[in-house]
């Protein structure tokens, strides 16, 4: 336990920290809630015309996208801004000299800044989607729970794996931006590939069906279409478990990957600043 | 010096300070473009999955699409200093510096920075409108063009008018107002469809309360030579542009109000 507390400390500090940007939270929050309201609208239009080409019901689509709104900040969007400042500052020296795994100290913190980003959001979105809506007459248009118990016992590890898995990505991008010290690069790259293959754009059972083979085993996945459909229990059963364990391996190799990638890097890193 | 020249010389100072980076220019550029691009992979897949929606196909949406996005490029390529007005003026005090200055303030603030890599949306957004023009199609006859460049004229000075807006807001709220995304790139992300797919509010919204229909929907019906499915007269198509105009003067209207407000944050 002990070994932990460290690690521990780093996340709640980091969470409570960005916990105190309320006024970007509300803008995020309602820019969001724009967007649900866009991209419900125009499933509704497509499916009005031929409901029966559609992979889910439009039910499920709508509890997709409120899902993928409430849980934007939790994706791999960009690198973690504080890893590239500490890098061109040299503040990363202090991070050397801690006795800790430099590994999961930077993972701690990325957590907590993907976590306390997404959260209060995400609470806020329960809130006029999930009940807010229903009750003024929208309830065709509303955040539903999930489908059964078993769809909400499955969806706590999906959630945990989302949040490992998006942790671990950004990881990478992270390291990348200590080696290069610039995240420009980085975050023009893996912008547009969570967007498509996460399934944020749409799910992914929604582009041709010739691609589906590839789109269900890539690791973006995890992020977005595998929990979702977890939820609404479009994965059940044997099927549910194969997400999961779609999930957990990508994250494993990708921690992995990331750990070698931040240990050669830190053995050429040149301290800045001064 | 007139205020055209000096915003030339704006204009020039910016793109020869970009210029001395070329590669990360043009990386921004094209990371901007597979950004913005993504957009048109989800309405494809939705027409290639679903069919015509609302009566349009899917070359006749992307025209939609292509014409939005080639006006708000335009125009965020040249509102930088409004867009970040709030944090990096209003809030540091610097635009007391702008203010001492012999020249009109909003001059000033437009020419404090033209950023290339928003080309790259413009990019995407062309190609798409050459592709749409194969699809749809569209005889593209001097009218046609002509409409279609005054559609883009009026885009670009409502997305501008925004802009102006949200950095008259920041007056009052000493930061630039994240909200007002709402209506930039949320504007772009409804205006990528065609609005008589939209539910009644949000097309009155999005026509009356801020006139994005009037620049990003019925000229183009003009322009693919199709009347409106929801009843609006033909004459009106092609003059629709000119409420983006309008917009743009109201704002500046309200730009003036809030610089007679303007009180410094001191330091």
């Amino acid at each position: 336990m002990q070994e932990i507390c460290p690690y521990l400390a780093a996340f709640r500090a980091r969470f409570q920290l960005m916990l105190q940007y309320r006024a970007a939270a509300l803008a995020g929050f309602a820019t969001q809630c724009w967007w649900g309201a866009i991209r419900i609208m125009v499933f509704a239009a497509f499916y009005g015309v031929h409901a029966s080409a559609a992979p889910i019901s439009l039910a499920d689509a709508v509890t997709y996208v409120w899902l993928g709104q409430a849980l934007l900040a939790l994706l791999p969007w960009v690198a973690d801004p504080e890893i590239g400042q500490a890098v061109r500052t040299g503040g990363v020296g202090y991070d050397r000299l801690r006795p800790l795994d430099a590994y999961g100290y930077w993972f701690a913190r990325t957590l907590g800044w993907m976590l306390a980003r997404a959260l209060p959001r995400a609470a806020l979105m329960a809130l006029v989607a999930g009940i807010v809506l229903p009750l003024v007459g929208l309830g065709a248009w509303a955040w539903r729970p999930p489908s059964g118990l078993a769809a909400a016992l499955l969806f706590i590890p999906a959630f945990a794996l989302m949040t490992a898995l998006a942790a671990a990505i950004l990881m990478l991008a992270n390291v990348i931006v200590a080696a290069s010290l610039n995240e420009r690069g980085v975050n023009a790259v893996l912008t547009p590939l969570v967007i498509v293959f996460s399934g944020s754009l749409l799910p992914l059972d929604f582009f041709p069906d010739a691609m589906r083979p590839f789109l269900h085993v890539q690791p973006f996945a995890g992020l977005v279409d595998i929990p979702f459909r977890i939820y609404f229990a479009d994965l059940h059963g044997s099927a549910a478990l194969q997400g999961l364990a779609l999930q957990a391996g990508w994250t494993l190799v990708l921690v992995g990957l990331g750990r070698l990638a931040m240990e050669r890097m830190m053995r050429r890193l040149e301290m800045q600043g001064g | 010096m007139n205020g055209l020249a000096l915003y030339g010389r704006y204009v020039a100072a910016s793109l020869r300070a970009q210029a001395q980076y070329p590669a990360a220019t043009l990386m921004l550029t094209a990371g901007h473009c597979a950004a913005t691009a993504v957009e048109i992979l989800g309405v494809f897949a939705l027409f290639d999955r679903f069919g015509p929606v609302g009566g349009w196909s899917f070359g006749e949406a992307a025209v939609f699409y292509a014409l939005v996005n080639i006006a708000f490029s335009i125009a965020d390529l040249l509102t930088r200093g409004f867009e970040v007005f709030g944090t990096d003026f209003v809030r540091t005090g610097a635009f007391d510096r702008v203010l001492l200055r012999p020249r009109a303030a909003a001059l000033q603030i437009a020419g404090h920075e033209v950023r290339l890599s928003r080309l790259g949306r413009l990019a995407q957004a062309l190609a798409v409108l050459i592709v749409a023009s194969r699809l749809a199609p569209i005889d593209w006859d001097p009218a046609t063009v002509a409409i279609a460049v005054w559609t883009v004229a009026g885009g670009v000075a409502l997305f501008v008018a925004i802009l102006v807006l949200q950095a008259t807001l920041a007056v009052w709220t000493v930061e630039s107002l994240e909200i007002v995304n709402v209506l930039t790139y949320g504007g772009v992300q409804a205006a990528q469809y065609p609005f008589n797919i939209y539910a009644a509010w949000f097309r009155r919204l999005l026509t009356f309360g801020v006139p994005l229909a009037c620049v990003a929907y019925y000229p183009v019906l003009a322009i693919l030579k199709r009347s409106d499915p929801l009843g609006a007269p033909d004459w009106l198509l092609p003059i629709a542009p000119l409420a983006g105009f309008a917009f743009l003067a109201l704002s500046f209207l309200a730009w003036r109000a809030g610089m007679t407000r303007y009180a410094s944050t001191g330091s």
